[in-house]
Formats: structure tokens, C-alpha cells, sequence
């Protein structure tokens, strides 16, 4: 069974006993041996003692989405030996720790015991030392069996511990005990293995919460305010690490407000106070959040202040499942809060587009005078994923909207906040503090006239609600295009699909175009839906709508407001918690297209018994 | 008519001030609450307050929460922005509006349902943030819009208007301040205007959380006999702790302090705020003794009104986080963003 640079490596740990490090070194040393990775971190909402895995796809062909089942298990967790088992692929390897041995029961995959824990017990003397180097023992041994280069992977430790140099030496050391052991009880390399590829440089490999991050850095933003949910923390970190250095003055102060808020209410209040006065802001949060958030959602959307909210998406509801990642947010989002609301959503399908869209967000947000909410997931939040370099383009400009400063006031005839008078129902907004005596307005969730003072008058207040309509409609040509791949130009079968679902979609697409089934994808970036969303639906008669969640919450969308006739779609939908394989995204297709054909037969020949 | 213009007359007589505005320049639109409300003699306070210190209308931002209270913000400074957040929220608000400019004063207006029911926690914490802010709670120890339901810092001894026992304590937003940091506390009485302003004028010029409770009588539904929120108990109960003079910097200071008497406190800005202190047995820049003033005097069914609390010595929110002395929403995008060239590094060190 020889598999170069195209198997699955499995990690089955402990959480809590310092793998993920030892794992990411392993990841990280291959991605920099220029093989394409797909690492996925499974974990547990717990912070010691529960299983939790790392599984590391390596694709000969590039591709990003997880494969499913194991080449070589590195099982370390006897509370899941039987599962992690069963996961191995005949013919597959078994690594395990053979300081006490084990019989398997399964005598088609090949087993390498290594007696790690005595190996550690021998070599450190504190328990955190003979704990913590366990791991770093089993990616040494790996080095040998996949024949890793060992250069890169002592330089990749030397880049972790940077700043901490004490430490390298002995993470190298550690790596060598576990190689040299591989080397001298196994033939090494194993069939499966790594060989050097000359790869596009520039490759960058990074988690959509930091891309995102990022993205508010180079946006401009400078208020934000959260509360920690999983999986949403580590943007807000990301940002706050990133500003404490491009951010800082030279007399120490720092051009930055960052607060973390007593609840998701007060940090989006936070966020609505700041915008409101003119500073980008954004706050960053999952599913629970969102539901607490709904009132001031909607005071924001019809109150018509500007702002970005990123809804890293977990298992729901309630508390559902927090580390495991769906795409069950959608309605609850578009929808968000009592009353007649629409809110304006992002999908970024990977993290280089969490940068990209968190720049668009602020500035759709500022000129559309309204929320923004960019609709992440767990998947591409927090799995480092592999990507093009992020970009910024110097001459661009942000596109602070509407907003009417001193001189502006002083030339015109009369104010009014929510009065259109340009007719794209986006109106002028002035900021508190910028003129003695003109341009002051109140601000309110109540029912409000042109002139932004409270009515009861019915008529007043519908067509206010008619601009904010009119306003929709019109945001809808402003969006980031979908991203529509042809394989067919007269097929008439399509996917749509949005967010992390991309690499599955895209590879199960290419698995069943092998076999014959011409499939053409939409990919999309954004809700209102463009004009394009509804023509692409036109051109197919079958659509597979693909989505990470029980009630098909984006084909409701689609049918909603886009019109799309509700038979043409069909859902494939997946709430288990786990990041896509094309496998199951071909098999599911495949499956209704062939009861499609069986059908059309069926009739075809009762038509001719006729 | 749900909202109404005062008519655009002026008497060319009215006094000006520093800046060359009236009393009028200061009002807001006609009120809509119920004739005789405590809400709109504060209003009236509000505007002298800010008449008599010159401030710039359009350098001062109001917000409020839901209620009767946060309906007031419309009734007074018609120069200057305001924002009629959600229920129970106004703390986030005004804690993100300050964060963008910190150049603008911020006048967060209350009631008990919304600071101490709904926005309990949200007034809690923009108070242990340190925010720089006055916040007024307009407390008539009723739920008026929804006519006549207990609030939480309805006495327990009070009675509603149909006759009704109060089962639950009352909570008392001046202990609780003090107790979570407050720098400035003070209570007022609608009906008593000339203690109100200056304790309103004072609450400008401290630099920090400024907190004043106003027992505001409601008219309609908690004015009458049984109750502790009304006009003639309230009244009959009243023991101010002290008078307050403010004094301008600039103003040479020649008045002696009287041993024991008088405190003077040195504001932020350089004025000087003198507090006669008509009770001996206490001391307002001891936490401490303003607990146990209050706590004892409330014992007793007194209405502790004055400036109870002040320690004017902590850092605000801003100098914690160590933001720039330029306010957020003024530093251009240039300064903000950091180029090309950066994210060529950022990108490398991602590899």
C-alpha cells in the first residue's frame, strides 16, 4: 500500500496533556515541506481529562477538505482504542504506547509499539516533563516513519519557541529519542510517506478567526467589545495581539479600545455606543451570543447604525454542541430580531476570505448604515487551513459612507437623519460633537420621521419602512459576488453552497464529474442575494443545496428571497458537528440522482406500455 | 401631537452666559409626561446646570434607556445628540460612545426600572469600568408607562396606589455605587432645585462615574399617602448632609475653610467644589462612613439627599486601558491601517 503525500494521519490524545502543540509542529513541518495540509483540531468544550483528536490530511492534489478514514492512527487515549481502531483503513498503521502491551483483535492493520511513557519515565524526572514529551516523542518517530525532513521540523520547533530558547533544545532532543527508536525497531520509511514538493511559496497557513482579526486591524477598526464564547475568543485575542503592536503610539498610549464586556448584550451595546459615535467597531461571538444580541440587532438595523458582527458558528441549539462546527445560524441571522428586520451576512468560505470580507464588512456596514454580520463557523475559525498570502492593496480607500461633517451642515438648506434625499434610501448621518448648532438628531428604537422625532403616525412609519426595504434591495447589487464554477455549459444540475462546505463541494464535484455527472457550483458570499443567485437557479433544474444543519436554513432563504421555485432544491444536509468530506457530499448527490434517473425510467417506460 | 416644537420667542432681556447663550438655547421640546412630574423639574435643572456652566450643547451627548425617565433626554439641550437606546442598556451605550470620543461629555439619564431592575448589571459594570460618564437615575419607585407596578427600589414599607404591600426589599443605588467603586455619589430631590443644580454641576465637573439618584416624584401613580416616593413624604423627610458652591478656576479662592465644616475637593479641570457638611458625623471621601450615614439614617426613614460620596483620585476608564488622548473616531484610517508592507511580514511569519 504506497501512499506518497496522500494519507490521513490521525492523533487520538488526552485533552489537557499538551498535544495540540506537538500536533501543529507535525502539521505545520509539512505544510513547510510544501505538501498541501489539512489539519482539523476535534476537541472536547472541557479543559482536561476527555478524549480529543488531530487528524492531518495530506493531499497529493491540493485538496482542502477532510478525506475521512485513517492511514496511521497514533493512538494515545486507551479511553478511545477501540474506536481510533476501527477508524484505521485495512492494511493502515497502528502506533500506540507499548509501555504496557495491548492485543488489538485486528490483524489487518500493521502495529508499531513504541513504550513511550517509559522512554519519558527514563529520560525526565519531573511528571510535567515526562507528560508533556510523550507527544513530542511520537511526531520524532513519525519523522522517521514518513521520512520527514528533520531539518525542517528542528527549524519549526526553533520558530515555536522563539523567544523561549531554552525550550528548543529540549523539544529536539525529545524528537530524536522517538526517531531514533522508529529507526531502529522498524524498517523505515514506511510506504506511506512524505517526499518534498516544490510548492507555490507563498503559501500561508493561518485560522479564519485570526484572518479575521486581521481584517478588522486593516479595516480600521478601533472600539471592540466581546464576551468569550467558543469558538469566537480567539479573534477578538487575535486582533487585541496584533494591535498591541501596529497600534501602539509612540508616547505609549494605543489608537485602540478593546473591552471584554460582563455579557454578549453589553458588548454589542458597546459596539452600537462606539459606531454611533463614529469609530469602526466590531464584536465577535457564536450562536448563544446572537440570541442574546437579538434587541439590539434590531434597534441597530432600524436605528441604522453601523457595525461588524461575526458569528462564529457552533453546533446549536441552546448550547448544542460548542466545539463542534454547523452552519445553523443562518435564519436566526438574517432574520434577527422582533419586528420586520433584515440583516446583511458574509460567508467567507475560507480564512484568506475572512480577511478579505471583514474589510468589505465595515464598509458595506458604514456605507449601507447598518449592521454587517460575517457568518464564519468553528471549521474555518479555528482549524488552521492552508491559503494564499493575505493582501491589501495600499490604494485603497475605506468608504466611510454618508456622514456629514461641519462644512457640509453649514452648506446645506436643513438636516434630516433619516430623510433620502439621494432616493437609494441610504440617508445622512452626522456625528455627535461636530457642529454648535446644526446636525444634533436623537437617536431611537421608537418610530421615527425623516427628521429622526418620535411618531405614532402609521403612514410615517411605513414609509420609513420602505426605505429601509428599498435600501435592502438596493445593498443587494453592493454584495461580494457568488462564486459561480462552470464544469458544464448545458448541464442542468447545480450546487449551492456557502462557508466552510467549499473544499467537499468542491472535490465531490470533481469525483462525480469522473463518473459522468456534470455538476455546475454557486458558491455564496452573501445575503440579500445578488441578481446572479436567481439566474443561476433559472439555468438548473435540480440544485443541491449543500448545508451544515437540520432544517435547510439557506434553501429557506433562497426560496424566501430569491424566489427560487422550492422543487428545485434539494437539501444535503449534514448536523453532525464535523467538517465535510466529499466522500459523503458525492454519495449523498449521486444517491438522488440516481433515484432521479430510476424514476424518469420508471415513467419513460410505463409511458410506453401505454 | 407626540412631539412639540417651543415656540421660537425670546424675551430680549434673557440673561446670557460665557458663550453668549440663553436658558432657551438649553431646552429641548415640550415635555409629554404628566403635568407636575418630578422628570421635568430635573429636566429643568439639567438646563440650568449646563446654562450656568457655559458647556457647548453640541459637546455633550444624552442617552437614555426605556421609561418615563428616558423619554426626558428630547425635553432639554436640543443642540446636542441623542440616542434612545434599548431597555436596561443605556450603561453599553454611553461605555462605546465614550470609548470613540472621549472628548464629549456624556449624560446618561435613568429610571429605577431601567438602572435597577433591567440595566442592574449593565449599571454595575459601566461603574466598575470607570466610565466617564454622569448618570442620573430619575427614581420614582414605580413602573409609570405600564401604570403603577412596583420597581426595585420601591421601599417595602411603601404601598402601591390601589393599596398593595410591597413584599421586597427595596435596592438602594446609592449603597451600591458606593460599594462598587463609584468616585462621585450623590442623591437629589426633584423638588428641591436649588440643592439639585449644584450637585448636577458638580457631577460635570468630576472626572469619572458620576452617579445622582433623584427621587422624582411620580404624580399619577405614586404620589399619595402611603407611599415613601412622594412629594410630601419625601419632603418631610428629606436630610441633606450638604450644600455644594462650585468655583471656577479662575475665580481667586478667598473663602476660609472652617475646620471640620467645610471639604474642599479640587476637580478634575482646577475648580474648586466646597461641601458644607451640615452633618458632623460624616465624612464624603470615606466610603466607609457614607455606608454607615446611610445605612443608619434609612433605618430611620430618612431620605438622605447630597453629595455622599467623592474620591476623585482613580484613573477612568480611558487612562485604565491606556488609550491615546485623541479621541478614537478622529485618528485617520492612515494611522489605523497598517499597509502592504506589513502584512508581507505578518504573512512570512505565517509560514
Amino acid at each position: 500500500m504506497k501512499k506518497i503525500n496522500d494519507f490521513v494521519v490521525k492523533f487520538a490524545n488526552v485533552n489537557g496533556s499538551g498535544s495540540a502543540s506537538a500536533n501543529l509542529l507535525f502539521a505545520k513541518s509539512l505544510f513547510r515541506m510544501g505538501l498541501s495540509v489539512v489539519p482539523k483540531n476535534v476537541f472536547p468544550s472541557n479543559i482536561q481529562g476527555l478524549p480529543t483528536w488531530y487528524e492531518v490530511r495530506v493531499s497529493q492534489a491540493g485538496r482542502r477538505a477532510r478525506r475521512g478514514r485513517v492511514d496511521v492512527m497514533v493512538a494515545m487515549n486507551p479511553q478511545t482504542y477501540a474506536q481510533d481502531l476501527a477508524d484505521i483503513v485495512p492494511g493502515g498503521y497502528l502506533i500506540y504506547d507499548s509501555s504496557l502491551p495491548r492485543s488489538f483483535g485486528r490483524e489487518d492493520v500493521n502495529v508499531l509499539g513504541i513504550p513511550i511513557a517509559r522512554m519519558c519515565a527514563d529520560a525526565y524526572v519531573s511528571p510535567r516533563e515526562r507528560q508533556l514529551f510523550k507527544n513530542v516523542v511520537y511526531v520524532g518517530a513519525l519523522t522517521a516513519l514518513l521520512d520527514m525532513d528533520f531539518t525542517v521540523v528542528k527549524q519549526t520547533v526553533r520558530d515555536r519557541f522563539k523567544g523561549n530558547a531554552k525550550l528548543v533544545e529540549p523539544n529536539v532532543e525529545a524528537l530524536k529519542m522517538g526517531r531514533e527508536f522508529a529507526r531502529r525497531n522498524f524498517t523505515c520509511p514506511l510506504p506511506i510517506r512524505v517526499k518534498k514538493v516544490k510548492a507555490a511559496k507563498d503559501r500561508i497557513m493561518i485560522t479564519g478567526n485570526e484572518a479575521a482579526g486581521l481584517g478588522c486591524l486593516y479595516a480600521g477598526a478601533s472600539v471592540a467589545a466581546w464576551y468569550p464564547i467558543t469558538p469566537s475568543t480567539s479573534l477578538v485575542e487575535a486582533f487585541e495581539r496584533h494591535a498591541r503592536k501596529y497600534r501602539q503610539r509612540k508616547d505609549g498610549t494605543s489608537n485602540v479600545a478593546i473591552v471584554q464586556a460582563e455579557d454578549e448584550l453589553a458588548a454589542i451595546g458597546i459596539v452600537i455606543g462606539a459606531a454611533w459615535n463614529g469609530a469602526r467597531a466590531f464584536t465577535s461571538t457564536s450562536g448563544p451570543g446572537i440570541s442574546l444580541m437579538g434587541e439590539f440587532l434590531g434597534l441597530a438595523y432600524f436605528a441604522e447604525v453601523p457595525f461588524v458582527l461575526f458569528d462564529v458558528q457552533r453546533g446549536g441549539p441552546s448550547t448544542g454542541m460548542p466545539t463542534r462546527t454547523q452552519q445553523s445560524d443562518i435564519t436566526a441571522c438574517a432574520y434577527a430580531s422582533h419586528g420586520d428586520t433584515k440583516q446583511v451576512l458574509l460567508f467567507p468560505g475560507d480564512p484568506k476570505e475572512c480577511f478579505d470580507l471583514t474589510v468589505d464588512a465595515f464598509d458595506l456596514a458604514e456605507r449601507l448604515q447598518t449592521p454587517v454580520i460575517v457568518m464564519s463557523d468553528l471549521d474555518i475559525g479555528m482549524n488552521e487551513w492552508v491559503c494564499d498570502p493575505l493582501e491589501w492593496d495600499d490604494t485603497r480607500k475605506h468608504d466611510r459612507g454618508k456622514v456629514m461633517d461641519a462644512e457640509m451642515l453649514d452648506r446645506a438648506k436643513s438636516f434630516g437623519r433619516y430623510w433620502d434625499i439621494d432616493g437609494d434610501g441610504i440617508t445622512y448621518r452626522t456625528l455627535p460633537g461636530t457642529h454648535p448648532t446644526k446636525g444634533a438628531f436623537f437617536t431611537r428604537g421608537s418610530s421615527h420621521d425623516a427628521f429622526a422625532a418620535y411618531t405614532e403616525d402609521g403612514q410615517v412609519n411605513a414609509e420609513n419602512m420602505d426605505r429601509l426595504t428599498r435600501k435592502f434591495e438596493m445593498a443587494a447589487s453592493r454584495m461580494p459576488k457568488p462564486v459561480i464554477r462552470k464544469t458544464s455549459r448545458t448541464s442542468k444540475l447545480g450546487i449551492i453552497n456557502f462557508g466552510s462546505t467549499e473544499p467537499a463541494v468542491r472535490e465531490a464535484c470533481d469525483l462525480l464529474s469522473r463518473e459522468g455527472y456534470k455538476l455546475n457550483t454557486m458558491r455564496l458570499r452573501a445575503f440579500p442575494f445578488g441578481k446572479e443567485v436567481a439566474k443561476f437557479a433559472a439555468k438548473h433544474d435540480r440544485i443541491f443545496v449543500v448545508e451544515q444543519n437540520r432544517d435547510a436554513q439557506m434553501r429557506t432563504l433562497l426560496i424566501n428571497e430569491a424566489g427560487i421555485p422550492p422543487e428545485k432544491l434539494v437539501s444535503v444536509l449534514d448536523y453532525e458537528g464535523m467538517p465535510l468530506t466529499a466522500g459523503w457530499v458525492k454519495r449523498e448527490i449521486e444517491a438522488v440522482i440516481e433515484k432521479d434517473k430510476s424514476v424518469a425510467k420508471a415513467m419513460y417506460l410505463s409511458a410506453q406500455a401505454m | 401631537m407626540t412631539y412639540m416644537k417651543k415656540p421660537n420667542v425670546r424675551h430680549p432681556g434673557l440673561r446670557k452666559n460665557d458663550l453668549g447663550l440663553t436658558r432657551r438655547d438649553y431646552e429641548g421640546l415640550v415635555s409629554t409626561l404628566c403635568a407636575g412630574c418630578g422628570h421635568d423639574s430635573i429636566s429643568a435643572a439639567i438646563i440650568e446646570a449646563c446654562f450656568e456652566l457655559d458647556l457647548p450643547a453640541h459637546r455633550l451627548a444624552k442617552l437614555s434607556g426605556i421609561g418615563c425617565s428616558s423619554k426626558t433626554p428630547t425635553y432639554f439641550l436640543n443642540r446636542s445628540h441623542g440616542f434612545n437606546s434599548v431597555h436596561g442598556r443605556m450603561p453599553s451605550i454611553a461605555t462605546g460612545a465614550n470609548l470613540a470620543n472621549r472628548d464629549l461629555i456624556y449624560l446618561g439619564v435613568s429610571g429605577d426600572g431601567d438602572t435597577a431592575s433591567i440595566g442592574l448589571g449593565q449599571f454595575c459594570h459601566a461603574m466598575r469600568r470607570r466610565v466617564n460618564m454622569i448618570y442620573i437615575v430619575e427614581n420614582n419607585g414605580t413602573y409609570g408607562l405600564t401604570k403603577g407596578q412596583f420597581s426595585a427600589t420601591s421601599d417595602r414599607v411603601s404601598k402601591s396606589k390601589k393599596g398593595e404591600a410591597n413584599l421586597f426589599e427595596a435596592i438602594d443605588l446609592c449603597t451600591l455605587a458606593i460599594h462598587l467603586g463609584a468616585g462621585f455619589v450623590a442623591r437629589g430631590f426633584s423638588g428641591d432645585k436649588g440643592h439639585l443644580v449644584p450637585l448636577i454641576k458638580a457631577a460635570f465637573r468630576y472626572n469619572g462615574f458620576a452617579f445622582i439618584d433623584i427621587v422624582s416624584p411620580c404624580v399619577t401613580f405614586n404620589d399619595h399617602e402611603d407611599s415613601t416616593k412622594s412629594y410630601d413624604y419625601v419632603r418631610a423627610h428629606n436630610e441633606a448632609m450638604d450644600r455644594l458652591d462650585l468655583v471656577p478656576e479662575r475665580e481667586e479662592i478667598t473663602a476660609h475653610t472652617e475646620e471640620g465644616q467645610t471639604t474642599t475637593v479640587r476637580m478634575h479641570d482646577g475648580s474648586l467644589m466646597r461641601l458644607h457638611k451640615l452633618d458632623d458625623n460624616y465624612d464624603p471621601c470615606d466610603s466607609e462612613s457614607a455606608l454607615t450615614t446611610l445605612r443608619k439614617r434609612y433605618a430611620k426613614g430618612q431620605v438622605v439627599t447630597g453629595l455622599l460620596h467623592i474620591d476623585n483620585t482613580d484613573a477612568d476608564l480611558h487612562e485604565l486601558l491606556g488609550t491615546t488622548k485623541q479621541p478614537l473616531n478622529a485618528v485617520p484610517m492612515g494611522d489605523l491601517c497598517p499597509g502592504n508592507a506589513e502584512l508581507a511580514k505578518i504573512n512570512k511569519s505565517l509560514r
